[in-house]
């Protein structure tokens, strides 16, 4: 096959990579594999699947005789899996450790593009409104996830040092969100009670999965080297979402916050890093304008339709629209009476 | 000079505790206005000349006791007049009761019943806007401004002047004094600015604020975002009207004795930004809220071991609890200013410390100035 380029996409089997192989492979004289460490659960169309684990040397072997240019790395995992943290750490740091090690090494290897996450910006109270590209943590995530994208950033950054020859675009996601989107956020917001920190109401930034996908299409399409923020503009207060989900929530006090977490996590609900409680308490999100000035990319959907999209396809909670107004048409009903009465 | 006189505590060495039977200094000064407003003879002997140009102004403790002394009686006999048939009706019908007080009070009553059945649904449903800072306008118009209405209206009596100098559109930075243990003084300006010219101020507030439950919830909700450099260029760039209180917790937690005496205006990050963004500065001054907590003392062993900049001991708190957190009744100015221009400077000035320098001082001066001058005009500090 006469392909033009070869692209070596990470993490194929789960959802934003299957996509994403997907829709790349179905253009022309483009050649696409994908690896994971677990078959495929959904279609990959055109794109080749080879059954390999990133943290195993072998992956040299694989860029060198499919003579990959482009590497799409979406193997970071945000969830703890059944292997729990460290597994969890092993797949995210020392996965891309060797991936990069490969990639340095390939002769016709010149662009990597890296999936990193808005968990780079931490959470705290002195946190400004948005984080653009420049900004670095004000509390630096010291464990989880935050520390993983941390970690992975670095590596990318000493790849491109060492190889001044390679494209490297790194974009850093907001979380995901949309129908059927599994992730901590979306487990955390379908529990049937939603504990949550006492007195701070978070602000969430939210990016569809056909948008992320668009962003990595457009960046792998397009050579546009650099560190982006990716996530729809607008905000939704973690209170706004989960009344939209009809969920009660259980109010907890700050200091239990971490206890509960672990009560969570041993019954097997969610599982939750510190810097996840943390985002999920001070809020934070992201100035995008550097990404759309760029590149033009704007996501088709804001925050607030892809939770629509999400409450759409979730269960409905206790607090059901439906019960909702009933309960407002009996105290309507009350307050209506009263009024004629009081005349 | 003028500010010598103002800030004068006590009576000049003299207790004012009066002898059995003639009534204190105080007490006579105090007399003397309220005998002029009923324009009825008075046996007092009191000063002949009124009680502006008779002597400095100066507002000793034991007045503001013996003010509280008259405040607290008057609300008594108002309490005496109380019906007991209506109590007893309220406690047969609850529901009822509920909807007189409502309509008496006219908060929640604003529309018709159905409007604010449809306003408690889109509530529940979650479908309201919020911006980036995480405001909530339909919130704060709806619920958090009528409220404080009623606390500026009624309780304080704010008197705003100079409402011209606020521009109609466009952005602009205010800045103002800041005391009063609570930040009640940022609430009231949002308030006051809001009916003046309807358009909501943007505050910008320390990070202890956003540590602190539901503070920072509420403070997000209604528009107040972190003071720093970013977002405060964030807001003036999208043609907000930002506030903010270079004093900080240093201004809030002054001690009584320090009132209306500016403290450091932080390092003139406002300043830069401002020039950054080429937004006129409208200095304003606030006459009131220093003295709705006298704080005593900040306790500062207290306030350590509770991790925070002060912990507020006035007369009141913490010795009478909640009671004790109602704010003193005070008369409150708010005085806007005529507009700083920054745009002839130029962006490249923000980053010269001599200019900053010289603008936060400009800035900090006329605040001071304008402090002074409305408290010559003020008769008393609550009446």
């Amino acid at each position: 096959m006469a392909a033009d380029r070869v692209i070596l996409v990470t993490g194929v089997s789960r959802d934003l990579g299957s996509r994403f192989a997907r829709t790349l492979a179905a253009e022309e004289h483009v050649e696409v594999v994908g690896i994971d460490v677990v078959p495929p659960r959904h279609d990959l169309g055109k794109a080749d699947f080879v059954r390999a684990d990133i943290r195993n040397p072998v992956i040299s072997k694989v860029i060198a005789t499919r003579g990959v240019d482009t590497v799409v790395h979406l193997a970071v995992v945000a969830t703890p899996g059944p292997g729990g943290r460290s597994s969890m750490k092993e797949i995210n740091v020392i996965g891309t450790m060797q991936l990069l090690a490969a990639c340095q090494k390939a002769a016709t290897f010149r662009k990597l593009v890296v999936q990193s996450s808005i968990s780079v910006y931490g959470a705290s109270p002195r946190d400004p409104a948005k984080f653009t590209e420049d900004m670095s943590a004000r509390a630096q995530p010291r464990t989880g996830f935050g520390k993983d994208s941390l970690e992975i950033e670095s590596y990318v950054r000493g790849l491109a040092r060492r190889r001044p020859d390679v494209i490297v675009t790194t974009l850093r996601l907001a979380n995901l969100m949309g129908a059927g989107v599994d992730s901590h956020v979306t487990r955390y917001l379908s529990l049937p009670v939603v504990p949550r920190v006492m007195g701070f109401d978070a602000r969430l930034q939210f990016l569809h999965p056909s948008d992320a996908v668009a962003a990595l299409l457009l960046v792998t399409r397009r050579d546009v080297p650099g560190t982006f923020n990716v996530a729809a503009a607008d905000i939704v207060t973690l209170s706004q979402a989960l009344r939209k989900m009809g969920r009660p929530s259980l109010l907890v006090p700050q200091t239990a916050a971490p206890l509960v977490a672990t009560l969570i996590r041993q019954a097997r609900l969610v599982d939750f890093s510190t810097d996840q409680i943390d985002a999920l308490t001070y809020g934070r999100a992201m100035d995008t304008s550097r990404f759309t000035a760029e590149t033009g990319f704007v996501p088709q959907l804001s925050s607030r339709a892809a939770l629509t999209e999400f409450v759409g396809a979730a269960k409905p909670g206790l607090l059901s629209p439906e019960r909702v107004d009933g309960a407002l048409a009996a105290v309507s009903q009350l307050l209506r009476s009263a009024t004629v009465r009081s005349g | 000079m003028a500010d010598a006189k103002i800030i004068q505590l006590g009576s000049r060495g003299r207790a004012g505790r009066g002898s059995g039977s003639s009534p204190s200094a105080s007490a006579r000064r105090l007399a003397a206005p309220q005998a002029a407003r009923r324009s009825q003879p008075n046996d007092q002997p009191g000063p002949d000349a009124p009680y502006e140009s008779a002597e400095a102004p100066s507002t000793t403790l034991s007045t503001l006791v013996s003010q509280l002394v008259r405040l607290v009686s008057g609300s008594l006999g108002v309490l005496r007049s109380v019906p007991i048939t209506q109590l007893r009706d309220f406690a047969a019908d609850p529901v009822h009761g509920l909807v007189s007080v409502a309509q008496a009070l006219g908060v929640e009553w604003e529309g018709s019943l159905e409007e604010t059945v449809e306003f408690v649904r889109t509530r529940l449903r979650g479908a309201y806007a919020v911006d980036e800072f995480g405001f909530d306008p339909e919130f704060t118009t709806k619920i958090y401004l009528p409220l404080l209405r009623r606390l500026a209206e009624s309780w304080f009596r704010v008197e705003v002047r100079g409402a011209e100098n606020l521009p109609a559109d466009g952005s602009a930075l205010l800045v103002s004094n800041h005391a009063g243990a609570l930040p009640l003084d940022g609430m009231i300006l949002h308030a006051m600015v809001f009916d003046e010219i309807g358009r909501h101020v943007r505050m910008l507030g320390a990070d202890l604020i956003f540590k602190t439950p539901y503070s920072h919830d509420l403070a997000r909700k209604t528009g107040t975002t972190l003071a720093c450099q970013e977002d405060a260029e964030r807001l003036l760039a999208a043609n907000q009207l930002v506030a903010v209180f270079p004093e900080g917790f240093k201004g809030l937690g002054k001690p009584y004795a320090d009132r209306y005496k500016l403290q450091r205006f932080g390092r003139g990050g406002f300043v830069s930004a401002a020039i950054r963004a080429q937004v006129p500065i409208i200095p304003t001054a606030i006459v009131g809220s220093e003295e709705i907590y006298p704080l005593i003392s900040k306790a500062p062993a207290l306030s350590r071991a509770l991790g925070v900049p002060y912990f507020p001991i006035t007369p009141l708190f913490p010795w009478f609890g909640v009671l004790g957190m109602i704010p003193l009744p005070s008369k409150w100015i708010i005085q806007f200013g005529e507009a700083i221009t920054t745009d002839e400077l130029g962006p490249g000035a923000a980053d010269d410390p001599m200019i900053v320098f010289n603008i936060t001082d400009q800035v900090r001066e006329t605040i001071q100035q304008t402090l002074y001058r409305l408290l010559m005009q003020r008769r008393s500090a609550f009446f």
